[in-house]
């Protein structure tokens, strides 16, 4: 894993600077982390690298992970679908089972932290146990339109907190304690993204049979609805009776995400006809990501939501053309006709892949506006000093803060 | 940081309604946040509020009557808000039909306030030598506040740059044309290589 001084020749040696200045203000607290999966999925992912890089800027963190079996996670991942606003039969018993578990892990977890960093619903009843410490919120999906039963029974967790912290500004709504503004990021140096030469992504390429001899349309997500991969392929074949091109659908599942497979089976259904069409349920491998992302012509994120949309970030990051929804974090990360093409339908996708494919120049120009405006805004380097001066926020409430 | 407010605008009646009643911080956020997200090359109107009157609500008068406010005409934020609602006041009484538009869901103006952390950092310049070096090292962020929020947020008569310039090495001259240009109309990088420029120039003579 890289070392923050690794990335000052992308960032500049003064942002490290500064960042080792908030890391100073930091000496002496212990900042735990609790989520409910060490592998698989955004959050994990970003954990992954954020943690061992506080702790290089001095900041003692530590990260824990709440336990839960199948029911739970049947549950959480129901309240999951049901907070971006899909329709879900949640039951009394529902709540019921997310309790229970809770419970065990109020009875099990020690939450020693000065600050106690809760990610997503998962573990948010865990406030039970809060004391004189300082409690966070990390809410990482997209609650812009939630079924309200479930909010509502968030909310009574919610408001015992700190402070919230949201992805994107329409996810925000009042509530009576402060909230952030905290997009994710992408890690620059990570296997998933940094520079690789020709010869390994020809090399992944080669291993599940893909031939670069037509333009290659990808979408890397979740096998998972609201991702909508069935929609991609709708999209693709609309696009493929006037330009020849192969899609790829390439993901994996989440520990935490038990509908994975019976998506990926419908997919698998619905793709069977198209040999062009390459179905990769691919095991957590970062470096495959990377090569299948630069091997594309263009990158898709048709979501129907998303809590933020890294692959975004990972393909803009790459210098792709990018067609993604308007949904969640995505019109964060591309302007419209400057940094990609944004879509709200299949017909508006299979347009503006096919805009893209014929455009080459066009599909160029936003692709490198889009690097631009990612190592701006979307590299770790910006959430290491986001989430530093969040935690500096528990400690000052004015919005002028001077740390002498 | 950007804080959330949850606070929302469909309409230009709410969005001026908002306007008068949100925090200063607010105001500021939404007239200088898009300096920072695009440092090289700027695809937006340099304020929110005329973006989202422009692109949003479709109204491109008042978008453009917005996106000329010259905001560093302004010594204070309070002074830059009245400016603001005073433009969208009039564009109401004199287009009534304005007021019938509404965003699409999802496409609502949420207002958003800056907070802001200021500590100082490992770079200290003695003369203009030491001056020019340090500029060429310092994070675009210390660019910013050291020209928009010393001079907006903590209401100081000019620029940091060019008060410094003046008060300690009492060269007014050098310190009137740091203070003259318009750093609204450039992007930071522009910002940082113009001063860059112009104290190189002074150092040769």
């Amino acid at each position: 894993m890289a070392k923050i001084e690794e990335y000052a020749s992308l960032v500049g040696q003064a942002v490290i600077d500064d960042l080792r200045l908030l890391g100073e203000r930091l000496k002496g607290k212990v900042v735990q982390h609790i989520n409910s999966t060490p592998v698989g999925g955004g959050v994990a992912e970003i954990l992954n690298r954020m943690v061992p890089l506080l702790r290089e800027l001095g900041v003692d963190t530590k990260w824990d992970v709440i336990r839960g079996g199948e029911q739970f996670f049947n549950v959480t991942k129901k309240f999951h679908n049901a907070l971006h606003g899909r329709s879900e039969e949640i039951v009394k018993r529902d709540f019921e089972i997310f309790m229970e578990t809770s419970q065990q892990n109020i009875e099990s977890i020690d939450t020693y932290g000065d600050i106690v960093f809760i990610h997503d619903p998962q573990p948010i009843a865990l406030i039970k146990k809060k004391t004189s410490n300082k409690w966070l919120w990390r809410c990482h999906i997209d609650v812009s339109d939630p079924n309200l039963r479930v909010w509502e029974f968030l909310m009574d967790f919610i408001v015992q907190y700190d402070s919230a912290v949201f992805s994107a500004p329409a996810f925000s709504r009042k509530l009576p304690i402060r909230q952030f503004l905290i997009p994710p990021s992408i890690d620059p140096l990570s296997d998933k993204n940094k520079e690789l030469s020709q010869e390994i992504i020809n090399s992944v390429l080669k291993k599940y049979d893909i031939k670069k001899d037509k333009p290659i349309v990808i979408q890397i997500s979740r096998f998972d609805r609201l991702k909508d991969p069935v929609g991609v392929i709708e999209a693709y074949l609309q696009v493929k009776k006037y330009t020849d091109c192969q899609l790829i659908l390439a993901g994996g599942t989440a520990e935490d995400d038990p509908e994975g497979f019976k998506v990926l089976e419908e997919v698998k259904e619905k793709a069977k006809k198209d040999p062009d069409i390459h179905i990769l349920l691919l095991p957590q491998n970062d470096l495959e990501v990377n090569a299948l992302q630069r091997a594309a012509d263009v990158i898709v994120q048709k979501s129907l939501k998303e809590g933020f949309g890294l692959t975004v970030a990972e393909a803009l990051w790459k210098a792709k053309p990018v067609v993604a929804s308007n949904v969640g974090g995505i019109p964060l990360q591309i302007k419209h006709k400057y940094s990609g093409l944004l879509c709200h339908s299949v017909q508006g996708a299979s347009f503006a892949i096919k805009q893209l494919l014929s455009s080459p120049a066009y599909a160029k120009k936003l692709g490198e506006n889009g690097r631009e405006h990612i190592k701006n805004n979307f590299l770790i380097t910006r959430h290491l000093r986001d989430y530093m001066l969040l935690f500096l926020s528990l400690y000052n409430s004015e919005d002028i803060v001077h740390l002498c | 940081m950007s804080e959330l407010t949850g606070l929302r605008a469909t309409t230009l009646g709410q969005l001026l309604a908002l306007i008068k009643e949100v925090p200063g911080s607010c105001i500021y956020h939404h007239t200088h946040r898009f300096l920072q997200q695009h440092q090289f090359i700027s695809p937006e109107p340099p304020n929110d509020f005329a973006y989202w009157i422009t692109d949003i609500l479709g109204e491109d008068e008042l978008g453009e009557r917005l996106v000329s406010v010259d905001i560093i005409q302004y010594s204070t934020i309070r002074d830059l808000r009245e400016k603001i609602a005073s433009t969208i006041e009039v564009y109401l009484k004199d287009s009534p039909l304005s007021k019938l538009k509404f965003a699409r869901s999802g496409e609502e103006f949420h207002f958003i306030k800056s907070v802001s952390f200021i500590l100082p950092t490992i770079y200290i310049a003695y003369d203009l030598n030491e001056f020019v070096e340090v500029l060429k090292k310092i994070t675009i962020d210390s660019i910013y506040f050291h020209i928009f929020e010393a001079r907006l947020r903590l209401e100081k008569p000019t620029n940091d740059f060019a008060f410094w310039i003046e008060n300690s090495l009492g060269d007014k001259k050098l310190a009137n044309k740091i203070s003259s240009f318009d750093p609204y109309t450039s992007t930071l990088e522009d910002l940082r290589n113009n001063i860059i420029q112009i104290v190189e120039k002074r150092i040769i003579g």
